[in-house]
């Protein structure tokens, strides 16, 4: 391999590619239409700019898409998380709203126990169907996806919970060194979940359970516990970004809170160029997806577009990146003298996670 | 004998890929009424004919006609409709659907519109009387076995008005009535004045059903026969076109082992699956299983492996009973299972060669206890130079690589954990000779070092060239256990097979 | 002939009610959901408590058809809601600008709804991308539409919408229907003969049942898969004008999870949403059920909204335990 034109075409065929430019475009725009989109700033001993808050506001979406991207890893899907995020703020809200001082640190420490606790069963229930039951994933969390938001309510009573506590508002509103401390968590939360599957091999094993679920059983992976795990990771995922979206509002709306972030998470994923079907899978492209849908909604506040259109564009982008990802359509916009090969693939693309 | 005029007639062919010529001038006719045997290794370009042939691929030169006419189909549907239908060695029909609406989907009988329903099913079963295949033509497809719903698939072949009939491996996964089955139908075919191109690793099927082959070495033209006058041994000798001396080394028989037994099974059964058998494994020795696909040789090695949850009887290894649910469990116990089904249950496709062949270490190591980047890549390294895998490169993705350096990846996958007992399915089907070759002698070689191995094989001088035993199954039952001695013969067997062991 | 004994023979003849099995436990579920209710409350029993039922529910009966021949060919489709949201919000907005006489603006209000569905279809065909995230993708094209035309309800005073929406059609004993249950029982109809006996309905199954066979044995999946989406939006535009109907209003947050609650409907109905086995009679059902649970927690008065979330959620869970079974027995 040698010349600029493999080179060229290495890079632009790395899996990571179009998602970058995608994000760098929309930041540029900002630059153009905004003075000083790029600047952050120290005030009052926190961090301010338009990137950081991108980041902050972000971070619950970057949670919940962590989460997401090894359940769709193993070759499943996970769309209960908006309702776990909701039953989980709620229940922390309930806790603490029942407290005698809402800001003693016990207090909201034992709410946030609580909170993140019933989100490791909700996703360890899943876990459970999946992989004992051997229900389909899509079919096994739409359960809690409608009975979670009824959950919700039920824990909420259908009311809005409103809290005044200091130290639950820090962890979706406050800062920590300058820094937002959602970001922080979040942080955190990536490194972790790096940790356990690039530097230990939980990584390994979740590609071959999703690239194969026969096979990885065959080869000795326990893949009913590894099921269990990732789902109940997910779902404490989405407890954290569920108590961070409750934080920074100081209240719990059982019926609103974290309404459609599976959608976004998934399309999160999906953009970071891991596919639905399960296998390989990218947490830096992740990032850079649950990025993209944050800058799209920020530039349609920047650029003054009524907010009710976000969805327009998040259409739009999510057209344009999975079209861009599709090797078919590249196929046809790109090369379109080089007719793809049909080579009749093997008939069994229904593969079925057994108990 | 005058021939009649050639229905397909393909000269100079060539077919090139990125960095492969696939096809270089090769010559092939295909006369009706006959069975014509397409012969060759992998890789020979049995496939890419086929495919060059049904418009699958387009031509890079040469020309192709049907019935004197040029032709050059845009893909098998066109093929199709001038005459040539394929049916794959996977069933490529919709289970989901009854099997009278799986020969007629696509052309059903209509009045205005509306489909007919007893008028299709009246002709399906007018067909499967034709082709005497026993059917409910309303019955779901799936409720039948692989090999009826292959018969379904040329009943729908033909009945589109077929000239020319291309069975790709047709018979791989069926047992030898519905082999005998199959090939009543491809006669009375051949009666109707059908050409039907066949294509089958079994040697001895070819020479009960073929009236010419072609074969093809490395892309290329070796020559154009008929079956009868040439002899098996000079047809191995084109396809491979070397000496057979790498297989005729390993004729002569493995001395019996006497060690301590390593495994034994005490009346291990599962419903369904293989009747209550017992079976004594020592180390170092070399079990074969023989029997007919469907036999319930699979099904036996999965229990011993724990791939399926035995309903009866124990299992002891070292003189202590276990319980093997998972095959976690029989992995801890040292025993690995290579399935047969190499893409479905063996490979993990988007993952690379290094990644699949440290699969099962991690695994049974677990997720919290990596193996080091070194630790891997000196394993991967050792067992890809002594397998021989070609390319050696472990970063490659694992559905680049051929067949039978695909099954080497997957054997290393086991040898790494170094078992003590290797369960082997079926571990040469559908690899050319020379990686069949290797296999068999790692074989011999591990079961030299103490590995005991339990060896499933389709082909019976396979298993008695490397068993010191041999166990026979029948009908899901372990019908005879029997010593690898001077009187075993491959006759004997296949008397064994057929008595049941009665005699 | 030997085979005629087989075990494979001997376990078929067995399982042929096997496929209606689902169906029939909707149906069991259904009479004994209205007989539970018969004993509980007074004044349950009666054909109008059921007729409600449908005409309560005419949109989604007939979104939740569109749904089936999207589900059958394995695929899914979440735009549905978010269609039928932006029908009622056209419909409204044309009817309100006054140059738009009612009948034009159905034509062309089930015409987008069917281009949108097309549209979706072929570029999950042709592109080779999940339904899920194109329809994902058409969701929230739909809904942002609807904003683009206004945040607000605009309600409806057309007299040909409001006197379909008002029109009583008196059945006998003193019960009656609305015209939209009258028109979801056609496209039910409708829907189950193209299903049952058109090369459009069987090449739906045979796509579910195998896309890569399907292919190979000539059928047209790229015209098959692209029409079930078209089916699909052109049944979210019609239930949006049902919606529109009974609502008598255009919102952009009307049918706000109506695509969940159509999945839902399809699968307690016995579809698997791997495609290639169910029947629109289940659908039908489904939706009765759903229908039913509503009408149970509103003749309870006590309970709040949030349960019928929560009773959902468990009939899915059971609905789905139970296909689990059949499917694993017949292994």
């Amino acid at each position: 391999m040698t010349g600029t034109v493999p080179l060229a075409r290495r890079i632009t065929g790395h899996r990571l590619f179009w998602p970058a430019v995608v994000l760098a475009g929309l930041l540029l725009l900002n630059l153009a239409l905004t003075d000083g989109f790029f600047s952050v700033e120290i005030k009052d001993g926190h961090l301010y700019g338009s990137l950081v808050d991108i980041a902050r506001f972000g971070a619950p979406l970057i949670l919940v898409a962590l989460g997401m991207t090894l359940v769709i890893a193993t070759g499943g899907i996970d769309l209960s998380v908006g309702s776990v995020v909701a039953i989980s703020g709620a229940l922390a809200c309930l806790s603490i709203s029942g407290l005698e001082d809402q800001n003693s640190v016990t207090g909201v420490l034992t709410a946030v126990g609580l909170a993140l606790g019933l989100a490791l069963v909700l996703g360890a229930w899943n876990g459970m169907l999946v992989a004992v039951a051997g229900i389909q994933p899509i079919v096994a969390t739409l359960i809690l996806m409608v009975a979670g938001r009824g959950l919700a309510q039920l824990i909420t009573d259908g009311q809005i919970i409103t809290i005044n506590s200091a130290p639950y508002k820090l962890i979706g509103g406050g800062y920590w060194l300058t820094l937002p401390f959602g970001v922080l968590i979040a942080a955190l939360l990536l490194a972790l979940t790096a940790f356990l599957t690039r530097r230990l091999a939980l990584g390994l094993l979740i590609e071959a359970v999703g690239g194969n679920a026969e096979a990885g059983r065959l080869s000795g992976v326990n893949a009913r516990g590894l099921l269990i795990t990732v789902y109940a990771f997910c779902a404490l995922c989405a407890g954290i970004a569920g108590l961070m979206i409750s934080s920074n509002v100081s209240s719990a709306d059982g019926n609103n809170a974290g309404l459609w972030i599976e959608l976004d998470a998934i399309l999160a994923v999906v953009i970071g160029g891991t596919a639905l079907t399960g296998g390989r899978f990218s947490l830096g492209g992740t990032i850079l997806g649950a990025l993209i849908i944050q800058t799209l909604t920020t530039t349609i506040y920047t650029i003054g577009v009524p907010p009710e259109t976000t969805l327009l564009f998040k259409a739009l982008v999510v057209t344009v990146v999975c079209l861009l990802q599709s090797p078919a359509f590249r196929a046809r916009a790109f090369h379109r003298r080089r007719r793809p090969a049909a080579t009749p693939a093997p008939a069994d693309e229904k593969v079925e996670v057994r108990a | 004998m005058a021939q009649p005029a050639p229905i397909v007639r393909m000269r100079g062919i060539g077919k090139q890929f990125p960095g492969v010529v696939a096809l270089d001038g090769v010559d092939f006719r295909l006369l009706p009424g006959e069975v014509h045997a397409l012969m060759g290794e992998n890789g020979a370009g049995k496939s890419t004919l086929i495919k060059v042939l049904t418009g699958v691929y387009g031509i890079d030169a040469g020309s192709i006609e049907l019935e004197g006419r040029p032709v050059a189909f845009s893909g098998p549907l066109e093929a199709q409709r001038a005459g040539i239908s394929t049916v794959y060695q996977e069933v490529n029909l919709c289970t989901n659907l009854s099997v009278a609406e799986n020969v007629f989907i696509g052309r059903e009988p209509r009045r205005l519109g509306r489909i007919r329903w007893r008028e299709m099913r009246r002709r399906a079963a007018a067909l499967m009387a034709r082709l005497e295949i026993d059917v409910d033509v309303t019955a779901p497809l799936s409720s039948y076995s692989l090999a009826v719903q292959q018969m379904v698939a040329i009943a729908r072949a033909v009945d589109v008005d077929a000239k020319v009939l291309i069975l790709d491996e047709p018979t791989s996964s069926l047992d030898a009535g519905e082999v005998a089955q199959l090939f009543r139908i491809m006669r009375r075919l051949k009666g109707e004045g059908i050409a039907i191109l066949f294509v089958s690793h079994f040697l001895d099927q070819v020479y009960e059903i073929a009236d010419r082959m072609t074969v093809l070495r490395n892309g290329r033209l070796v020559g154009e026969y008929r079956t009868a006058e040439l002899p098996q041994v000079e047809l191995v000798a084109k396809m491979i076109g070397r000496e057979l001396a790498d297989l005729e080394r390993l004729e002569e028989r493995p001395p019996a082992r006497e060690g301590a037994p390593l495994l034994e099974a005490r009346e291990l059964g599962r419903a369904g699956a293989i009747e209550p058998f017992t079976l004594t494994i020592r180390r170092g020795e070399v079990v074969g299983l023989a029997g007919l696909l469907g036999s319930g040789r699979t099904e036996a090695a999965r229990l011993l492996f724990g791939a399926d949850r035995a309903g009866t009887g124990t299992l002891t290894v070292d003189g202590r009973q276990v319980a093997l649910r998972t095959p976690r469990a029989a992995v801890r116990h040292k025993i690995a299972f290579c399935s047969e089904n190499r893409r479905a249950e063996g490979l993990i496709p988007g993952l690379t060669v290094r990644e699949n062949l440290i699969l099962a270490l991690q695994a049974a190591r677990g997720w919290t206890r990596p193996l080091s980047r070194r630790r891997q890549e000196e394993l991967v390294g050792r067992y890809v130079a002594a397998l021989n895998i070609r390319p050696a490169d472990p970063d490659q993705l694992i559905e680049n690589l051929s067949g039978g350096n695909q099954q080497k990846v997957m054997l290393a996958r086991w040898l790494i954990l170094q078992p003590r007992l290797l369960i082997l399915d079926e571990p040469t089907r559908g690899i050319d000779v020379g990686a069949k070759a290797e296999i068999q002698r790692l074989v011999a070689e591990l079961s030299d070092d103490g590995m005991a191995v339990l060896f499933i094989s389709a082909e019976l001088e396979e298993v008695l060239r490397l068993s010191h035993r041999v166990g026979v199954l029948r009908d899901r039952r372990l019908v005879a256990a029997l010593d690898n001695d001077d009187e075993l013969t491959t006759e004997a067997l296949m008397e064994t097979i057929a008595s049941g062991g009665r005699a | 002939m030997m085979a005629a004994f087989s075990p494979a023979v001997l376990a078929r003849r067995a399982a042929v009610p096997r496929k209606y099995v689902p169906v029939l436990v909707t149906a069991c579920l259904f009479a004994a959901m209205f007989a539970a209710g018969g004993v509980r409350y007074e004044g349950f029993v009666t054909g109008q408590v059921v007729l409600n039922v449908f005409i309560d529910n005419a949109f989604l009966l007939v979104v939740a058809v569109g749904m089936t021949f999207v589900i059958l060919t394995g695929g899914i489709d979440l735009s549905v809601g978010s269609v039928v949201a932006l029908s009622t919000m056209i419909s409204a907005s044309l009817l309100a600008g006054g140059s738009w006489p009612a009948p034009a603006v159905m034509v062309l209000v089930l015409a987008i709804g069917t281009v949108l569905g097309l549209a979706m279809g072929a570029i999950i065909h042709y592109f080779e991308i999940q339904p899920f995230i194109v329809t994902l993708a058409g969701m929230f094209l739909a809904r942002g539409l609807c904003y683009t035309i206004g945040t607000e309800s605009i309600s409806i005073t057309d007299p040909t919408f409001t006197a379909l929406a008002q029109t009583r059609i008196d059945l006998f004993a003193e019960m009656w229907i609305s015209p939209s249950v009258l028109i979801g029982l056609v496209v039910v109809l409708a829907a189950a003969y193209v299903l049952h006996y058109t090369r459009l309905g069987r090449n739906v199954y045979a796509v579910g049942g195998g896309e890569q066979s399907a292919l190979l044995m000539g059928l047209p999946v790229a015209r098959t898969k692209i029409a079930v989406y078209g089916i699909s939006g052109f049944c979210s535009a019609l239930g949006g004008l049902l919606l529109s109907f009974y609502m008598l209003s255009g919102y952009g947050l009307h049918a706000v999870g109506m695509e969940l609650d159509a999945i839902a409907a399809v699968v307690i109905g016995g579809t698997l949403l791997t495609g290639g086995s169910g029947y629109l009679l289940g659908t039908v059902l489904g939706v009765l059920v759903l229908g039913l649970i509503q009408t149970i927690i509103s003749f309870e008065g006590t309970l709040s909204s949030w349960w019928t979330k929560i009773f959902i959620g468990l009939l899915l869970f059971a609905f789905i335990l139970l296909q689990r079974l059949i499917s694993g027995r017949s292994k």
